[in-house]
């Protein structure tokens, strides 16, 4: 070490404050000039104690992740109780509902009701949109040697998109309801009134001639009606909204602006279809 | 007339290097723990607070180990270890430095309550002058509440930083004592 007189050395260290804050406006002047140097610095630093830092946060993420457990499990035991609580409530319904059904099943049996024909369903991908003659209408993709038939009903997880039209071996293409071209019969579910649901090529299609004195309220239900055999009765399609022009719309169940997947059903119903098809009827796949 | 009598024997080794850790204490634990702060644990980032704490408590009650230089260099880490303008750190470490070292005789032996008002008024202007030095580094008016925040965090940190220091610098006192 240098031997400095005291004075020198006291008057050193009375001078290094004023020399450091000059010192730091120094810095300053370089982070504010050179900001690469600067950034460089940072990352040398962050680079130097990565490691360390990960070493580190092992314990706090054994931690972390231990609270985590503890609320998620906390959260269980809630969750737990609401689904025991909703359980005996659906208890209730089930038991509700099977009285219904074996008093539905004696009514059917005294009244003899025809019985509806068994369904059968497809899946299949939706793989373009619109395209060919029609404004709204998907391309669904098939597998070879699965049948699909003109006239088939395709619904969404949410409800009726459209029908059938054209079939080739490996597509098949759907005309949604909101096309212009088509024209759905349905029934309000509150009046039981009948109705027609036309497509405008918008996104929701319109009412139309529904009985006189029987206006649609808003927000009631609209399904498919059983009138020309062409839908079985009671598909949901939507619900009635009333425009601010004053025209009955429906606004649909399904969301025809993002099919993925639609659900081609064969309800065995040969309704309104193009002569061809009624001159010769296919045999129907077995189930 | 002489008095003869036996020179006091060299410092051994064990007791220089005792004496150099205790000198190097505050700056090494300082800076482990502005790092250990820094830490992306998702806590929001105490690293200021934790400076400021330090440098204020160290520059108080052992100014010795807390001379200019190492606040410089604790100041530097700071902006590099945070994201704001390089210097403003450094500046702020280097203003607390010595104005609590100007504060220091009649600041030691007042109550901690006292001691403790005292670093609520540093750290406001510790915010004030690192608003003022952000404004004139960035040209324009930065949002006002991050300083609110950072003032907020220091005087609330500080009686837990100031309970630590306080055991380690009786801690040593105690072993200085023995020596």
């Amino acid at each position: 070490m240098i031997r400095l007189s005291i004075p020198l050395r006291q008057a050193l260290s009375r001078l290094s404050l004023p020399v450091l804050v000059a010192l730091a406006f120094g810095t300053m002047l370089i982070g504010k000039a050179d900001t690469l140097l600067v950034d460089r610095a940072r990352m040398a630093l962050a680079d130097t104690l990565a490691p360390i830092y990960a070493v580190v946060a092992e314990p706090v993420n054994a931690l972390r992740n231990g609270v985590q457990e503890a609320r998620m499990l906390w959260a269980m035991r809630e969750e737990n109780a609401r689904l025991r609580e909703e359980n005996d409530r659906l208890h209730r319904w089930q038991a509700a509902a099977l009285s219904l059904e074996a008093e539905n099943t004696l009514l059917r049996r005294q009244l003899s009701v025809i019985p509806e024909a068994p369904w059968s369903l497809r899946t299949a991908r939706v793989v373009a949109d619109a395209g060919g003659t029609y404004a709204r209408a998907v391309l669904l993709a098939l597998a070879p040697g699965v049948e699909i038939r003109k006239g088939q009903v395709a619904l969404d997880e949410r409800g009726l998109a459209g029908r059938v039209t054209e079939v080739g071996s490996r597509s098949a293409r759907v005309l949604l309801v909101t096309d212009m071209n088509s024209r759905i019969p349905v029934t309000l579910e509150g009046s039981r009134a009948r109705a027609i649901m036309a497509g405008t090529n918008g996104d929701h299609p319109r009412l139309q001639h529904w009985p006189e004195g029987t206006r649609p309220k808003e927000g009631e239900r609209v399904v498919t009606s059983a009138e020309a055999s062409v839908f079985p009765a009671g598909l949901p399609v939507g619900v009635v909204r009333w425009t601010e022009g004053g025209t009955a719309e429906v606004e649909l169940f399904a969301r025809l602006d993002r099919l993925d997947m639609l659900r081609i059903f064969d309800f065995g119903l040969t309704g309104i279809l193009p002569p061809e098809s009624v001159a010769r009827p296919e045999p129907r796949g077995k189930r | 007339m002489a008095i003869k009598g036996r020179r006091e024997p060299a410092p051994g080794l064990l007791s220089r290097l005792d004496a150099l850790a205790r000198a190097a204490f505050p700056a090494g634990s300082t800076a482990l723990m502005m790092v250990a702060s820094a830490a992306p644990v998702g806590l929001p980032s105490a690293l200021p607070a934790v400076a400021l704490a330090c440098v204020f408590f160290w520059s108080l009650f052992r100014p010795a180990a807390m001379s200019p230089p190492i606040c410089f260099a604790i100041g530097l880490l700071q902006d590099l270890l945070g994201f704001a303008p390089l210097g403003i750190g450094i500046l702020t470490m280097l203003v607390v430095h010595g104005l609590a070292l100007r504060l220091r005789r009649p600041l030691a032996r007042q109550s901690f309550l006292t001691v403790w008002l005292a670093f609520a008024g540093f750290a406001a202007g510790a915010a004030l002058l690192g608003y003022v030095l952000q404004a004139a580094l960035n040209a324009r008016l930065p949002p006002v509440m991050p300083g609110v925040v950072s003032w907020a965090l220091s005087t609330g940190f500080y009686p837990a930083i100031a309970a630590l220091l306080t055991r380690l610098h009786k801690a040593m006192q105690r072993a200085e004592d023995l020596a």
